[in-house]
């Protein structure tokens, strides 16, 4: 029953996608019905195949069809159900759910339509976003994309869902394509994570080479081929086996996508896009993506690693990247004013919290933060949607002209949009890690646990720094947005928002409570004789080797709890009384403050390296240079050189000669005739002078010589 | 006696004669003259032929007859039609008429 | 040299004096007198040949009437052409030497002629009576006799139409 489930599950959305745009363009409700019907099919799909896994079933299942005729074998695709996919299928469907509900009313459906907004632009006040029924489309297609790539059982089709992915990034960021900053978004998106797809790529074919098949049950789960390619020096030479380097390319692209530094530069900008994409992007879907490839490979990264023994290079690389990500978000999202802004430096930094996880060897860590994490920054992206849509109709009703998104002219919140800020609330504490109620907590305290546990103290002390200033940044939002006296009359005048978009707000926020539970380290005092560790037996299964869970240390927890706490405390004193047009008290860090606000320059470094000698080049050396010069140059010289040809045998072979010996036929004649009419003078006397003399002349010859 | 190649070459000579007068004259009537000059000598050469070798038979003298009848015929004909182009081109110079001239 | 040769060469020099005179002669009237002192020799050559009847037709006929009327023609004409015009076309070089090849080319035939003396001649066949007779003889020249009248009607006729001037009215 499974197996056919599993092939079904992505399907609902992409059908969706085909009839909204071929038949229900035009009407928003059928839209929005197809829409969230599809979703909420293969909703039902996907916890069917969840509670057939949790529940007991032979796992994993899988399926498989031929599908590319290579040679003598064949490639074959097909679906693969082990507790990663079955966890992951419990967010992504969840999170997607809620998300597709709560665009009905961020579009402001049931409104009338603006006359003065146009498409392509953001509605104005309140009207029904014109473009409504293509982002139903859009989202629909996003879902497929990310449906399929976690129930596929092969790295391929695993490929084509992140590649659609980024393709619908690039549709919904750039959503709103009026504005030529939605349209710089849009690109730099794509192409950041498109650097990453190209080493993704590498590795794939790579690896493809190397072992001939790309399916999970071959390569993942096969002792021998592990071993193998553990053992075989890959072509950068032998300090590097063939596995590392599969996995740092693998890695390259997980780095693009879930937008760890280097690569991270696209995921603020990103907020470009309706609140709704930015919740799919970089909560339920892309960005999860990219954290479930590591995972997924998660054998390639540890192939001839044990736990306890010292990482080798790709992990080292791998954690580094992550620990550091982790703490250079973070401490970019302390200077944000944007309340999106915020969200999206807090994405990337807990990102870089699961990338390090897995750069540790903690597999069920990272994937149980992955799992919290969608919850909760769903929740978080949701939650601001609402407020800015408060704060714009707010504003609309008062007349003012302010940016919606910018939290120094919220405040006072809580009394409006009572829902709202109770959610965000709890999203927020999750985010910062408030002890034992939230999920957050769980899961980060799980990470940091392995990161003391295993003796990487680096690790550990930078992480716990990023969860310092997470909560400082959280505690600084919430209380800029919620908290204090409204700083504006948009916000004294902000409403609560419809019933379509605060109830996901309550699903995720209830979620984002109780799901930390399901995670109780063995161990912990108190809570964990009553409630074993269900995440880390059932996602421990996933690999072929069970994993051990690590002694419990107080250490660790005292640390996280701690951080949390204080960060939380920071960030309220120093900001509740902040008043409008006052100056941020982190502005007296002076020069710091400067940098953080320009995101240490990162944009302005990647222009000058990359992107203007990328457009220097194809403007001038291909462009003009080769195109134009060489090409053209090449044809408009043929084609001179023909020209010339034909014009030289015209004029001076056809003309003269053939046509000229014609002529000269014609005109000979007619210039002898011309030439030779003087001897008809007309004068009898000169005619018959010639006959006398002939005549003469012939009697003479016969008559003298006879 | 006088031999016949003298009157032979007399009528050569004067043949001669007639024809240079019509092919090198301007006026058409020397032009005339010079046929009859021509026309003499033919005569001359008819009867001289007749006396030395047929003097048995009248032919010769038949044909001289009838020569001279011809050339008073022509003359008076080309003498109509000399006073003819005078009337009408007031020219009796003969290269003045050229209508075969291309 | 016999009586006749002499008498021969007298006439012959006339005559052949007389003709390059005719066709030399800038004076049309000049021309058409050494004409008929041409036509006169050529007669007294007749009557050297033995031929009385042809010298007096030849007198009567050429000088009489036809070197008179080409005299009335000049006359007539005279207006035109005044005396003291060229008289040789411009081709007069031409025609000398194409007369001169002719007269080559004719003595070249003449020359060929064995020189034959006169035979006797018989006077009852020859004489005027008989020329009479043969000229309306069935079986002598009345056809051409015939056909010469009708030739000189048909000139008489015609030179009349020619030279007729256009009748005024109807």
């Amino acid at each position: 029953m499974i197996e056919i489930i599993s092939w079904l599950i992505p399907l609902p959305p992409l059908l969706a996608f085909g009839l909204i745009v071929l038949f229900a363009n035009r009407s928003n409700r059928a839209s929005h019905t197809l829409g969230i019907g599809a979703m909420l099919i293969s909703w039902a799909l996907a916890m069917s195949v969840f509670i057939s896994a949790v529940s007991g079933g032979e796992l994993p299942v899988s399926t498989e069809v031929e599908w590319l005729p290579t040679g003598d074998t064949a490639f074959n695709i097909g679906t693969w159900i082990d507790p990663l996919t079955a966890v992951t299928l419990f967010f992504v469907a969840w999170t997607m759910l809620a998300i597709f509900v709560y665009s009905v009313g961020y579009h402001n459906y049931g409104n009338a339509r603006d006359p003065d907004d146009r498409p392509g632009f953001p509605p104005h006040a309140g009207g029904i976003e014109p473009m409504y029924a293509r982002f139903f489309a859009f989202i629909s297609l996003f879902a497929f994309a990310m449906l399929a790539l976690v129930v596929t059982d092969n790295l391929l089709v695993l490929f084509v869902g992140w590649e659609i992915m980024g393709f619908c990034s690039y549709l919904l960021i750039g959503f709103w394509y009026g504005k030529d900053s939605a349209k710089a978004a849009m690109v730099k998106a794509f192409m950041t994570t498109r650097v990453g797809d190209v080493f993704l790529l590498l590795g794939l074919a790579y690896l493809y080479s190397l072992t001939g098949t790309l399916t999970y049950s071959e390569i993942l789960l096969n002792a021998e081929t592990l071993e193998r390619l553990a053992t075989t020096p890959s072509v950068l030479g032998p300090g590097t086996s063939a596995a590392a380097l599969i996995a740092l390319l693998f890695f390259i692209g997980t780095v693009g996508k879930a937008a760890q530094w280097p690569l991270h530069t696209w995921l603020p900008d990103a907020m470009e896009g309706p609140t709704p994409v930015s919740a799919m992007i970089h909560a339920a879907a892309m960005v999860s993506a990219g954290i479930y490839l590591i995972l997924r490979i998660f054998p390639l990264i540890t192939a001839g690693w044990r736990h306890g023994e010292p990482l080798p290079d790709v992990m080292v690389i791998i954690a580094f990247i992550g620990a550091f990500t982790a703490l250079f978000a973070a401490s970019l999202a302390i200077g944000q004013n944007d309340i999106k802004r915020v969200l999206a430096y807090s994405t990337i930094s807990q990102l870089g919290y699961m990338v390090a996880a897995v750069g540790m060897g903690a597999f069920v860590a990272a994937a149980f933060h992955l799992i919290t994490h969608a919850f909760f920054k769903a929740l978080l992206f949701l939650g601001s949607g609402s407020v800015i849509h408060g704060v714009e109709h707010g504003a609309h009703e008062s007349g003012e002209h302010i940016d919606p998104n910018d939290m120094t002219h919220m405040g006072g919140l809580r009394k409006k949009m009572p829902l709202t800020f109770w959610t965000f609330l709890i999203g927020g504490l999750t985010l910062a890690g408030f002890p034992i109620v939230t999920a957050g907590f769980w899961s980060k305290d799980e990470i940091l646990a392995e990161a003391y546990g295993t003796n990487h103290l680096a690790i550990f002390v930078v992480l716990a720094l990023a969860a310092l200033l997470t909560a400082f940044y959280t505690m600084r939002q919430i209380t800029l947005t919620f908290l204090g006296e409204p700083r504006s009359k948009a916000a004294e005048h902000a409403h609560e928002s419809k019933w379509t978009m605060t109830a996901p707000l309550a699903m995720l926020a209830l979620f984002s409570l109780t799901i930390g539970w399901a995670g109780i380290p063995k161990g912990f005092p108190v809570l964990s004789s009553f409630i074993p560790n269900w995440v880390h037996e059932f996602v421990g299964a996933t690999l072929l080797e069970p994993v051990e869970s690590l002694e419990f240390n107080v250490i660790p927890l005292l640390v996280s709890v701690a951080v949390a706490l204080g960060g939380l405390l920071v960030g309220y004193l120093m900001y509740r009384r902040l008043e409008a047009g006052a100056p941020d008290p982190l502005a007296r860090l002076g020069r710091v403050y400067v940098w953080i606000q320009n995101k240490y320059y990162f944009d302005e470094l990647y222009d000058f390296l990359f992107v203007r000698p990328l457009y220097w080049f194809a403007e001038t050396f291909v462009y003009r240079g080769l195109d134009r010069r060489v090409i053209d140059g090449t044809l408009h010289g043929v084609a001179g050189l023909a020209g010339r040809l034909g014009g030289f045998l015209r004029n001076k072979i056809d003309l003269p000669i053939v046509n000229g010996s014609g002529d000269l036929v014609g005109e000979g004649i007619k210039t002898a005739g011309f030439e030779g009419r003087v001897i008809q003078t007309g004068r009898v006397q000169a005619y018959l002078i010639v006959g006398i003399i002939f005549a003469g002349a012939m009697l003479s010859y016969i008559f003298f010589l006879s | 006696m006088v031999p016949l190649s003298w009157y032979l070459i007399l009528a050569a000579a004067l043949f001669a004669v007639g024809i240079f007068g019509v092919l090198a004259r301007r006026n058409a009537i020397a032009i005339l003259m010079g046929i009859e000059l021509m026309l003499n000598a033919v005569n001359l050469n008819l009867l001289a032929f007749w006396r030395y070798l047929w003097s048995d038979n009248l032919t010769g003298v038949v044909f001289v007859i009838m020569v001279l009848a011809v050339a008073a015929a022509e003359v008076a004909v080309g003498l109509a039609l000399i006073i003819s182009i005078y009337r009408r081109r007031s020219t009796v110079v003969a290269e003045d008429i050229d209508l075969l001239k291309w | 040299m016999t009586l006749a040769q002499l008498i021969f060469l007298a006439a012959a020099a006339v005559t052949l004096v007389a003709a390059i005179m005719v066709v030399t002669s800038p004076r049309l009237i000049h021309a058409g007198l050494w004409l008929i002192l041409s036509l006169a020799g050529i007669a007294v050559l007749f009557i050297l040949l033995d031929n009385g009847f042809l010298a007096v037709v030849q007198v009567a006929i050429y000088i009489d009437a036809i070197a008179i009327l080409i005299i009335i023609a000049v006359m007539l004409t005279r207006a035109v052409m005044s005396d003291a015009d060229r008289q040789i076309n411009r081709m007069g070089l031409a025609a000398a030497f194409a007369s001169l090849i002719l007269l080559a080319g004719l003595l070249a035939m003449v020359l060929q002629v064995p020189a034959a003396s006169p035979a006797p001649l018989v006077e009852a066949e020859v004489n005027l009576d008989a020329l009479g007779r043969a000229l309306v003889d069935v079986d002598g020249f009345i056809l051409p006799f015939e056909v010469a009248s009708v030739l000189l009607v048909a000139a008489l006729v015609g030179a009349i139409v020619v030279a007729m001037t256009p009748a005024r009215g109807d």
